[in-house]
């Protein structure tokens, strides 16, 4: 296992999975014990090489286990890896294409872009963060993408404002895409969705509902699309952006709000006492 | 005649923890117990047992206080005893046959058999002879009952046997489905000990049709495999409003608690769950009991379970819905929920339900529910579980060329053999029978070993 830091809170974790590694397709993740009264939890297969045996995920620090794993040292172990779990993306030659990623769901966003490039697209990438020292893997875009933007909230680097509100005036400027990937918060996606929905462009987006097993045992991730039940873990992550309902995946995603608090509170503590 | 009765924890401690209910025979007990037998020339008890225990034998050695003895006939053809004796519907089966059952109590063989396994765990498990090596190796998809006896019994046979397990710990619905208070998991980890002793490897955290495919266990050289991944997929009801939040299927519910260990939570768990005041459990069968006495112990102040038959069709055990009266769970039989109504933050607050009333049977053969018109009326509830049965997880069927399902989407198999529609590769358990019973799910392991040792060994 090697960690590290590349924006405040934001790590880097690369774990030796060859099993993984050599089954890894764009749009798959895995799940995650950080130890052994560890929550399971899901993070996006951000990059892998099949033939060193290793996968990359990229995450922040938000609760227990997410600190945990950020508390690793080098050479350390991880409790529990498994995957790769989840449909493979449906990746095609569409033409022009958008690939959006917001806060850490540029990490998401990468693979995707990647792929996208190797099967002959022309790549748009627009990735975003609160402010620029939190823009991730400007680098690795860089070396997959036609053209890149950068957006941050407070305007310390590139467009002042959301990635949707760049991609919204990118489309209002003229620039057509023949399909557009977003990953990030649910209200980006949302926001995405909602840019491209009158422009009538084909709109992924990759869903980060609360998942337990994550081999559709348990229905945990159970999202709407299209009127329909799905389970993220099996038949997502990525969906039709212009037929999720985001207002249920957001209320279902806030379920244990209270007590992650709580057991953040008691992590911390404890670790203040030891530290 | 009466049986002797099986001690349990006191009420009041019960309905706080998760400690194991039951708490097992004394050897006093056990010995009475088994005095009662009627040793029976024919023993209709032992047709009764999936799996063909001599269960007159046994219970003649432990009237005789030679536990060794009474272990080994167990041992002989129950890889899994102090289990079976926990869970099994003993009544539907062994103990629904005895003769002592006619005229008074039946003789508690789930009782008696949990008596001798728990006696061996704690005098320490010996680990019985095995084949030569056979030079061949088996891989087994899946943890679960019917996976850790075909291992057992194939590495009985000589066979190199690795297991392949999805989740992160072994026991498949042993450790994420039966509550603690049922069957303990240190109950679950000495029977899976047994099974690595006798040199099985278990590979947790490999999802066979993701990480691996059965195609490319075969390219690494096993030479049968055998597909025992259970009725993972959870039913749900259909309804409006199902996906708000505090609306938990059973599955989630007790993978939470049991798997992860939900009820240690924040302490010694990072794993939360919520439980409000009113808890309501959709279902009846055991799945739908462990849900609501699990609530209660979670600190529901009220767990009602609502049935759409009535409590003579429940298939649930009954010393598992006598247990449940007793600690206070509330029953509404002849009630189906039709929908949920959510508060403005999205958590569920009513279940709206219609009264049944039962008609002629159905192919189950038990009478079938109709919704009376206009008997529509509402509970309130804050954590709602639906139980309401499982379905074959659909992982390997779709990765595996020219595997065939039915419609339900069970694995077809020969039924002498086991063997499905490719070559070598064998299935048994929930996965061909859709959700069933432990001791079902173990016979089909065995049988699937034996088919194995056959086409592999030519005998």
């Amino acid at each position: 296992m090697l960690l590290e830091s590349i924006a405040p809170r934001i790590h880097q974790l690369v774990v030796h999975a060859p099993l993984i590694a050599k089954k890894a397709r764009p749009g798959q993740f895995v799940i995650l014990r950080a130890d052994a009264r560890g929550e399971r939890i899901p993070l996006t297969l951000c990059d892998w090489s099949s033939r060193d045996g290793w996968v990359k995920m990229i995450f922040q620090e938000v609760g227990v286990t997410t600190k945990k794993l950020a508390s690793l040292k080098p050479g350390e172990f991880v409790e529990d890896i498994v995957g790769p779990l989840g449909t493979p993306a449906e990746i095609a030659q569409y033409g022009t294409v958008c690939v959006v990623g917001g806060g850490v769901g540029a990490a998401a966003a990468y693979p995707r872009a990647k792929s996208l490039k190797q099967a002959g697209n022309e790549v748009v990438a627009i990735i975003g963060a609160r402010s620029s020292e939190y823009v991730i893997l400007e680098e690795s875009f860089k070396g997959v993408c036609d053209e890149l933007f950068i957006a941050t909230d407070d305007g310390s680097r590139g467009f002042k404002g959301f990635v949707s509100q760049l991609l919204e005036k990118l489309l209002e400027e003229g620039k057509r895409f023949n399909y557009v990937f977003a990953a990030g918060p649910v209200p980006m996606m949302r926001a995405v969705a909602e840019v491209t929905k009158p422009y009538g462009i084909k709109t992924v987006v990759s869903l980060n509902p609360i998942m337990v097993d994550g081999t559709g045992m348990c229905g945990s991730c159970r999202v709407t699309v299209g009127g329909v039940r799905r389970f993220c873990c099996v038949d997502g992550p990525e969906f039709d952006a212009h037929q999720v309902d985001f207002s249920e995946l957001m209320s279902r995603l806030s379920m244990y709000v209270e007590e992650e608090g709580r057991a953040l509170a008691l992590y911390e503590g404890a670790s203040f006492d030891e530290g | 005649m009466k049986r002797v009765p099986m001690p349990k924890l006191p009420l009041e401690e019960r309905v706080r923890t998760f400690k194991e209910v039951a708490l097992g025979y004394t050897e006093e007990q056990a010995v009475a117990e088994a005095s009662r037998c009627l040793q029976c020339e024919k023993p209709l008890c032992v047709e009764g047992c999936p799996v063909g225990v001599d269960i007159p034998l046994f219970i003649k050695y432990v009237a005789e206080g030679d536990f060794e003895s009474a272990v080994e006939v167990v041992r002989e053809r129950n890889s899994l005893p102090a289990i079976c004796g926990r869970v099994c519907p003993q009544e539907n089966q062994c103990e629904g046959r005895c003769a002592l059952g006619k005229r008074g109590d039946a003789i508690n063989i789930g009782g008696l058999e949990r008596f001798v396994a728990d006696w061996e765990l704690k005098r320490g498990l010996r680990i019985p002879e095995k084949a030569e090596p056979t030079g061949k190796a088996v891989a087994v998809v899946g943890s679960g009952p019917a996976g850790l006896t075909a291992a057992a019994e194939l590495a009985k046979f000589g066979f190199e046997v690795v297991v392949f397990e999805a989740l992160h710990k072994p026991g498949g619905v042993l450790t994420y489905g039966i509550p603690e208070f049922r069957l303990p998991k240190s109950v679950v980890e000495a029977e899976v000990d047994y099974v690595k002793k006798l040199g099985v490897d278990i590979q947790t955290d490999v999802v066979v049709g993701k990480t691996i495919t059965i195609e490319e266990l075969f390219q690494e050289g096993y030479e049968a495999v055998f597909v025992a991944t259970g009725a993972g997929l959870p039913n749900f009801l259909n309804v409006p409003g199902e996906n708000l939040c505090g609306i938990y299927s059973a599955n989630e519910f007790l993978i939470r608690i049991n798997l992860m260990e939900a009820y240690k939570f924040p302490h010694e768990s990072d794993t939360p769950i919520k439980v409000g005041d009113k808890a309501i459990v959709v279902g009846g069968g055991n799945v739908a009991l462990d849900a609501a006495r699990c609530a209660l112990r979670l600190g529901a102040r009220e767990t009602t379970v609502i049935y759409r038959r009535t409590e003579r069709e429940m298939p649930a055990r009954r010393e598992e819905y006598a247990n449940a009266l007793e600690e206070g769970i509330r029953f509404k039989f002849l009630t189906q929920p039709v929908g949920f109504e959510g508060d403005s933050s999205g958590w569920v607050r009513e279940v709206k339900c219609v009264r049944m009333r039962l008609g002629k049977p159905d192919e189950s053969g038990r009478r079938r529910p109709i919704p009376v018109e206009g008997s529509d009326f509402r509970i309130p509830a804050d954590t709602v579980v639906v139980a309401i049965g499982q379905s074959p997880n659909p992982l390997i069927p779709r990765t595996t060329k020219g595997l065939a399902v039915s419609k339900k989407g069970t694995i077809v198999v020969d039924p002498e053999t086991l063997e499905t529609t490719v070559r070598r590769v064998y299935a048994g358990g929930d996965i061909v029978t859709g959700a069933a019973t432990v001791i079902s799910a173990m016979a089909a392991g065995k049988k699937a070993a034996n088919s194995i040792k056959k086409a592999l060994l030519g005998s």
